[in-house]
């Protein structure tokens, strides 16, 4: 992101067309929903028929400053993805969010936090000393750490802070739709710009999706599930007709948004839960939880232990992959002293939301 | 629209109040908590003054929800539901908490308990918002009822049914009904002869119109709820058919295997390979022991099809599974025989001499091995001394706690038939005598007089080792009299252990199946331990007899009668209303995933494989919520518990910590940082 001054203003150039004007955004994430977009082909050019496209970091030049100065309510949507983990995005969410009609969590990073929410479960200092202190290819003698303001002989450097806790957007501002997955499948993203050229939305708050799970578009036979064992992927391949949570593993489309058509199970490869919980499910890996310790096949404590222990060694990693940021407790617990600005754990939301699951979430943890 | 709370504090005399200022509940939830109408305290909530005051309340201020904060919803939900209903408001829309048995009585702390009371009304003003008018389904009375268990306690109750003119079910897992009661020779405290009162009852039972028996049969299945159950009878093959065996014997005599029978006959007697337990077994029709037939060891033999004149042994008989509906279910299972080898120390097993109470039971009975003879293992020597030992795997810390309750009286009934049947001395050796039903006392203070010895004190050992030449050939018991208070060993002849009655070993499973619990020891839970001794927790399934703790014969009859009445009581009703709290699937929601098929303890979902989606049958359906919290989709909702009330209440008992989170404002990073790359 450093745009150039060349570039003509967005907001001379959608008022000269009188189309819908569409921004796209870029905060806490890897990028990959950015391709995803492009990924719809030729539908792009369709996409730039019917709006303009005002501000697009990723793509095309673009300067904030340009938005600042657009009236409120001046870009019609707004496809925000990532998630809030610095003081600019915080800034950017709360001015795309002011300056658009339609905000749009798109993705799970925006959606439910995604990957970098992972790092909740370490605090700000963690995380630096991961990264700059004692990483295995980091030499830093000195232990320099990101400044936020640097004095030099040439003037002042500023970066953004980088708070403890990532927050998703709808912690951060209200967002109107949720495109869950990770990234969106190309044809879901048609489908929702489709609607909102036509106009024909569902009530804001709403995740465009189906509202039942993976299993319902998984073309794989199932029946009562008794689970002996879990396995992880590497240690069996499993047949290609039984359902994978059958064969022990842990398979996350019993939990998991449908949309994607069983993209992963249709592979043998088991659903890692990317599209987040179903509709009115405020806890993904809760669900996940209790669903899979209801079928446990053992009898005694020691056994059960044994049968998560040994099958689930990072039961974070495999129930809150992708929805850690946004489910009850947002975080893991932080020392107090640890709680810099921004980043005060579950109680870091200081908006109210749009999704009435995060809603009931957050209002459970007030 | 707001809804409009009711909130009523309890002080339950000094019970809530010592501990909770009440009047401080109140006044606080009153002035603080949002939406609440009217807040008061009173003394007896539950009083008709208490009563009365809420439901005036609700007629006057046009209250639409309740919440009383006083003792347990199990006393007194119903209670206030009824006051609800009285005021025209659905009785869903009451909400209790319990701030006496969660609160004041587990407090020490006035201070702190006053706060938790407020976190607690607080969660209950918060769900009770959420809560939603239910209205309770109404199903009707299958008249025929299921009894299992064909001891004295499930006869008794069967015939208090039958002869009311209702269907009964009776199902018994040995090839004869009777129970233990067929094995004993005579009763105490009376000595009538067992099989005299017992077998009476057993042939009107055997040949009543409204009893259909399955022997040789156990429950199998159980599904569906109070008025309506469907049941599985698993009826094992005899190997005889029962239409055309006339119970001649003649299989029976004729049956070249003979083994020992350490089911009826305690391992004092045998039986052949097709037997009847005893003579006047119910039916009388016979059973092929296939682990002893030489057919089925060897595939040879067939006497007994060859010899019955009515061509009635029939060897490729296959077991049964009969399926059948039934209103209510009587569980008259019974007692097991602690087994005596769990303590070696006195020498069962080991020593020949040394027998169990059954054993003994049959030796006594004319019609027993001994035909009726007091003897020693050898078959002849009458014993000149026997020694009884009490509470044998009763009252003791390694292996049952409980008192077995009827083996002091069955101690005194055995002295008696020794010193009527012998010229031995007799030495019962006990903890505590305990003889405190109607002539138990009286026939202990005849046994003192006939001259049975009484040693008080838990019996150490029971050994053959001689120390001197009068203990030659004898087992001696090892005893510390604790009325001496020195320690005794006493030679005799034969000993008698007092063995405990044990909850049956399945008695867990088979309660699993019709949905009642055990205690930890394996006896059933009844609904109430005083007031409501034969009805469980799972309406429509009643307890008799032994299965539910230790009792002698008059009590386990009053209590088959007393399940019976109950059965009735629903019978005449014609109706039962069943609570609305159940579970239901979004069929939209459910994706099919099956999670939830075999998780209902009550069996009440399917699976619909045209459409892919799991569905609650809601007449079979008890609301336990189970399927609830396993749905990965959300797609069940648990009426009365849905995630949004659940959330409120945590969010209501959480009032404080919300209050004081809300106040600090968001930090800010420092503000040169917010756009640093921004322009
Ligand atoms: C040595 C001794 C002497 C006693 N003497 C006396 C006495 O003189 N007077 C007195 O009042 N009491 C006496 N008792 C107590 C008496 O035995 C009990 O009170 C009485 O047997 C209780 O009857 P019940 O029907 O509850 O159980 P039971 O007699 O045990 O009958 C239970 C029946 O249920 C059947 N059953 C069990 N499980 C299943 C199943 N899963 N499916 C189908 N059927 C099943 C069993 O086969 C049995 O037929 C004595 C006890 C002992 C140990
Ligand atoms: S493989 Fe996964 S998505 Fe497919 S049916 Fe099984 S649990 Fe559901
Ligand atoms: S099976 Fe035949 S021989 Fe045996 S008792 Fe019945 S009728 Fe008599
Ligand atoms: S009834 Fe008597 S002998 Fe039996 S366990 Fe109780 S105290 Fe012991
Ligand atoms: S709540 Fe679910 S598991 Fe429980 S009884 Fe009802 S259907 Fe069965
Ligand atoms: S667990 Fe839920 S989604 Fe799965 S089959 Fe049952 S109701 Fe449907």
């Amino acid at each position: 992101m450093n745009p150039t001054p060349s570039t003509p203003t967005p907001s001379t150039a959608s008022s000269a067309s009188g189309k819908p004007k569409l921004a796209l955004y870029w905060a806490a994430s890897c990028g990959g929903c950015e391709i995803a977009v492009l990924a719809i082909n030729e539908k792009i050019l369709d996409v730039a028929a019917a709006f303009d496209i005002v501000f697009w970091p990723c793509v095309m030049d673009g300067k904030v400053r340009d938005i600042e100065r657009m009236p409120d309510g001046g870009i019609d949507v707004c496809l925000f993805n990532g998630g809030i983990r610095t003081s600019e995005q915080e800034y950017m969410a709360q001015l795309l969010r002011r300056k658009s009609k339609v905000l749009v969590a798109f993705g799970s990073c925006a959606h439910e936090g995604c990957i970098p929410g992972l790092a909740n479960l370490s605090s700000r200092e963690e995380i630096f000393q991961a990264v700059y202190g004692n990483g295995q290819s980091t030499e830093n003698p000195q232990e320099l750490r990101p400044q936020v303001q640097t004095h030099t002989p040439e003037g002042e450097i500023l970066l953004p802070y980088f708070y403890d806790t990532l927050r998703t957007l709808d912690q951060t501002v209200p967002v109107d739709y949720y495109l869950p997955g990770c990234p969106p499948e190309a044809e879901n993203i048609w489908k929702a710009i489709e609607a909102i050229v036509s106009g024909k939305l569902p009530p804001r708050g709403t995740v465009l999706g189906p509202t039942t799970t993976v299993c319902d578009e998984c073309p794989r036979k199932r029946s009562e599930k008794k689970i002996q064992q879990f396995k992880r992927t590497w240690q069996t391949v499993p047949d290609e007709e039984t359902c994978l949570l059958e064969q022990g593993l842990v398979c996350c489309g019993i939990a998991t948004r449908a949309g994607c058509g069983a993209l992963c199970p249709r592979v043998n490869s088991p659903c890692i839960g990317c599209h987040g919980p179903n509709v009115d499910v405020p806890d993904f890996g809760a669900r996940m939880m209790t669903a899979l310790s209801s079928v446990l096949d053992a009898n005694t404590p020691e056994e059960i232990e044994r049968i998560l222990t040994e099958g689930i060694p990072d039961p974070v990693g495999v129930f809150y992959r992708f929805s850690l940021a946004a489910s009850l407790l947002r975080r893991s617990r932080l020392r107090k002293k640890e709680v810099g600005p921004g980043g005060n754990g579950g109680n870091g939301a200081n908006q109210p939301t749009g999704s009435p699951a995060v809603e009931k979430a957050s209002a459970a943890r007030r | 629209m707001a809804e409009k709370v009711g909130v009523y504090v309890c002080h339950c005399g000094s019970n809530i109040a010592g501990m909770v200022d009440v009047e401080d509940v109140a006044r606080w939830a009153g002035e603080n908590l949002p939406d609440v109408a009217v807040a008061r305290d009173y003394k007896f909530m539950c009083s008709s003054l208490g009563q009365a005051m809420i439901e005036e309340d609700i007629k006057k201020h046009g209250l639409t929800r309740v919440v009383v904060a006083a003792c347990s919803p199990h006393l007194h939900e119903k209670t206030f539901r009824r006051v609800c209903e009285n005021a025209n408001l659905n009785p869903y829309l009451c909400q209790m908490t319990n701030i006496r048995e969660h609160c004041s009585w587990v407090s020490v702390d006035r201070a702190k308990a006053t706060v938790k009371a407020k976190a607690m009304v607080a969660a209950a003003v918060e769900r009770v918002k959420k809560q939603q008018p239910l209205e309770p389904m109404s199903v009707q009375v299958n008249p025929a009822t299921l009894v299992v268990g064909g001891g004295i306690a499930g006869l008794q109750a069967t015939l208090e049914l039958a002869d009311a003119g209702y269907p009964v079910y009776l199902v018994e897992r040995r090839p004869s009904i009777g129970g233990h009661m067929a094995q004993f020779d005579k009763t105490f405290p009376t000595l009538d002869c067992s099989a005299c009162i017992l077998t009476p009852k057993m042939s009107e039972v055997g040949q009543h119109p409204n009893v259909t028996m399955f022997t040789y049969s156990e429950l199998e299945e159980v599904s569906g709820s109070v008025g309506h159950f469907k049941v599985k009878i698993h009826k094992k093959a005899r190997y005889v058919d029962e239409a055309k065996c006339t119970g001649c014997g003649i299989c029976v005599e004729k049956c070249p295997r003979k083994v020992i029978d350490d089911d009826f006959e305690s391992g004092l007697g045998y039986r052949k390979a097709i037997y009847t337990p005893f003579p006047q077994a119910v039916p009388r029709i016979p059973v092929i022991d296939t682990t002893s037939c030489i057919w089925f060891e060897r595939g040879k033999c067939r006497a007994c099809e060859k010899l019955c004149p009515t061509g009635a042994v029939a060897f490729d008989q296959k077991d049964e599974h009969i399926e059948l509906d039934v209103g209510n279910i009587i569980i008259a299972t019974g007692w097991e025989l602690f087994d005596c080898r769990r303590l070696p120390q006195y020498g069962y097993g080991r020593l020949a001499n040394v027998f169990t109470n059954m054993e003994f039971e049959r030796m006594c009975n004319a019609a027993g091995p001994t035909g009726g003879k007091i003897v020693l293992r050898d078959g002849k020597t009458e014993p000149k001394s026997v020694a009884i030992i009490h509470c044998v795997g009763s009252r003791d810390v390694n292996t049952n706690e409980h008192c077995s309750a009827v083996c002091c009286m069955a101690a005194l009934k055995f002295g008696h038939l020794v010193m009527e049947k012998t010229s031995a001395e007799v030495y019962s050796f006990y903890i505590d005598m305990r003889t405190n039903q109607k002539s138990y006392e009286e026939f202990y203070q005849r046994l003192l007089e006939e001259g049975m010895h009484f040693v008080r004190g838990r019996v150490a050992e029971v050994t053959d080792a001689a120390r001197k030449p009068e203990e030659e050939g004898k087992l001696i018991v090892q005893v510390e009299d604790t009325l001496v208070g020195k320690q005794r060993r006493i030679p005799v002849d034969m000993v008698v252990l007092m063995a405990a009655l044990e909850p049956q070993r399945d008695a867990k499973e088979l309660g699993i199946k019709c949905g009642i619990s055990c205690s930890m020891a394996g006896w059933y839970t009844e609904r109430h331990p005083k007031l409501d001794p034969v009805a469980t927790m799972t309406d429509g399934v009643f307890v008799a007899g032994t299965c539910q703790g230790p009792k002698d014969i008059p009590a386990s009859v009053a209590q088959g009668a007393a399940a019976a009445a109950r059965v009735m009581g629903m019978i005449t009703k014609g109706a039962v209303m069943i609570e609305p709290v159940v579970a239901s699937i979004t069929e939209e929601l459910c994706s099919g995933c099956r999670i939830c098929n075999n998780l209902c303890p009550y069996n009440a979902i399917e699976y619909d494989e045209e459409k892919g989606v799991s569905r609650v049958i809601t007449s079979m359906c008890k609301g336990c919520g189970t399927c609830v919290a396993a749905c990965p989709a959300g797609a069940i909702t648990g009426a009365h518990f849905t995630n949004d009330q659940i959330l409120s209440e945590i969010r209501g008992a959480l009032w404080d910590a919300h209050a004081s989170a809300a106040a600090p404002a968001q930090a800010q990073a420092p503000a040169a940082a917010q756009t640093a790359s921004g322009s």
